[in-house]
């Protein structure tokens, strides 16, 4: 063990530094539990604490005839997320699967390509794409919306997949071909289950990075194809409109539960930290 | 485990990437090269060429300041970030695998958190009658109720929030490689707590720094949702013009140069945390 020196300038090190780590989870963690309590709150205005509890805003978020918008939003939202995950899982894990271990200029020129889009500005990528629909004269609709969606969150699952096949040992592939396996047998039965928990985690971190964009669904979501995180801007924009916190409340503990189901099954926390 | 020369024989699939590859060109680089295209155009059906949306955009004061406001709130939103993250992450390597857990999971809930939501629990916190100006004025520290909603203060308090989960994760996966014993040993020949922290810990996990950097100022720029709601109308970034020129106003070209002056923005600040990056490592 070091020797422990406990001069005033320690103790005002882990003093600070303590001050500040509890300070930045607090300013983490309580605006999430805010909206959570507040979503129940009986008043008509929005304020913290609610001076009384009641769930009129979960009702009139449930009610079809008042809520008619923001549903259809919500299913325009999984359609479009569902759709888009499906598809660039598959392109995602392909692309993966070419450029594992290959460490040429070309194919890591090719990785950073693909990766892209997690750094360049989704607004300007959103924008772009509205252009050049609209140039190609094709009319809003929920299928350009897919292919917007596909090009953001494909990286998700090419990065999750790409970590995941850095543990498959070659050794495994040349021992089934040498025993007579042929290439596809070889990826259902030894590489599909080894890197199965990486394109999981990916698809979920891109599902819900698809329901929770803006940049792109922001140019080409009309009011037929409207999305959730747009309506809701909308929602926020004009008047505080308590069914908003409701629905962050219902969408906080979704998460919170999928989060969970997913930290069982392909140890979620682990890989986002990696 | 595998080595260089495997790799090199195994080559690369490409007709396994082209599936991805085709989609990004007909859908990433076309999209892309239209909006180029449109900067230097007459009007928004690409006819005739014109540098003129460019000239009125940066011989105007007004837009260049836009610009210079966007990159600082970016620059400023990491600076707010790596001041919580430090702490936060030495807190998590100093922890037990159970408390680590519970820690990710504070880290990870914002982050799957809708963006709309965050902004939305931040409106709640920072608005006139909201949580803080409650505290503040139970507490007496202030007599009238601060106006934090259209401020850059309550833009960068919401921003830190939001944007904090980003270079938390990169920056806890490097510090949880640094080995223990460096920071023993600097202490074991006498060095302080901070100087331990400035000449051991903070070097190696320098790149855990820049990657959550690159993220959070990439993301700070164009967080449209946040700079429209809470800075309102008075607080004009480069996202929010994009939006007004191309939505309200209806002048793509000018909209298209105010998205490429964002674009190479962005990617000038994250090639710079990138030399950055490499600086560090060679001196």
């Amino acid at each position: 063990m070091a020797r422990q020196l406990n001069t005033p300038s320690d103790r005002a090190y882990g003093l600070v530094m303590g001050l500040l780590a509890i300070v930045g989870l607090a300013i983490l963690i309580v605006p999430v539990l805010i909206v959570l309590v507040s979503s129940f709150t009986s008043s008509t205005v929005l304020k913290f604490p609610p001076p009384g509890f009641s769930l009129r805003w979960y009702e009139a978020l449930l009610d079809p005839g008042r809520s008619r918008h923001v549903h259809v939003a919500l299913w325009n939202s999984l359609w479009v997320a569902a759709f888009a995950t499906a598809i660039g899982a598959v392109l995602a894990t392909l692309a993966a699967l070419a450029l594992n271990r290959a460490n040429r200029a070309s194919a890591r020129a090719v990785e950073a390509g693909f990766l892209s889009p997690l750094i360049l500005p989704g607004l300007a990528f959103g924008l772009a794409t509205l252009m050049y629909f609209s140039i190609l004269g094709f009319r809003p609709s929920l299928n350009l919306l897919i292919a917007g969606h596909i090009v953001v969150i494909a990286p998700f699952i090419f990065r999750t997949t790409l970590a995941s096949l850095t543990q498959l040992d070659p050794a495994l592939h040349e021992s089934s071909a040498s025993l007579g396996a042929g290439r596809f047998y070889t990826f259902r039965r030894i590489t599909l289950p080894i890197i199965a928990p990486g394109i999981a985690a990916g698809s979920f971190l891109a599902f819900v990075s698809s329901m929770d964009n803006v940049p792109v669904s922001l140019f080409l979501a009309t009011a037929r194809t409207n999305m959730l995180p747009i309506r809701m801007w909308g929602m926020m924009e004009t008047t505080l409109d308590v069914r908003v916190a409701a629905m962050s409340g219902a969408l906080i503990v979704v998460v919170l539960i999928l989060m969970i189901v997913m930290d069982r099954l392909t140890n979620l926390t682990r890989r986002m930290s990696m | 485990m595998s080595s260089a020369a495997t790799g090199e024989r195994m080559g690369v699939e490409w007709r396994l990437a082209a599936p991805l590859g085709l989609t990004y060109l007909a859908f990433f680089a076309a999209p892309l090269v239209i909006l180029l295209v449109m900067s230097f155009s007459v009007d928004d059906n690409l006819g005739g060429f014109t540098i003129a949306s460019w000239v009125k955009f940066w011989g105007d004061p007004f837009y260049r300041g836009v610009v210079w406001d966007t990159l600082r709130l970016g620059l400023v939103a990491v600076a707010v970030t790596t001041l919580f993250a430090y702490p936060i992450a030495l807190l998590f390597v100093a922890s037990s695998p159970g408390m680590q857990r519970l820690l990710l999971f504070i880290v990870l809930l914002p982050l799957l958190t809708s963006v709309v939501i965050r902004t939305f629990a931040w409106i709640v916190i920072l608005s006139r009658e909201g949580v803080l100006n409650q505290a503040l004025l139970a507490l007496g520290l202030t007599s009238v109720p601060l106006n934090l909603l259209q401020t850059e203060l309550g833009l960068v308090i919401a921003l830190t929030q939001i944007e904090m989960p980003l270079m938390l994760l990169p920056l806890i996966t490097v510090m949880g490689q640094i080995d223990p014993s460096l920071s023993d040993a600097s202490r074991a020949l006498g060095s302080s707590r901070w100087r331990t922290f400035r000449k051991v810990i903070v070097p190696l996990s320098l790149p855990g720094w820049i990657a959550g950097a690159t993220l959070v100022f990439a993301s700070a720029t164009t967080a449209f949702i946040s700079q429209t709601v809470i800075g309102g109308a008075r607080l004009v970034y480069l996202p929010t013009l994009i939006w007004q020129q191309a939505m309200v106003v209806y002048n793509w070209p000018f909209a298209a140069v105010a998205s490429v002056t964002l674009l190479v923005a962005v990617l000038a600040g994250v090639s710079a945390f990138a030399m950055l990056g490499r600086f560090a490592r060679t001196s």
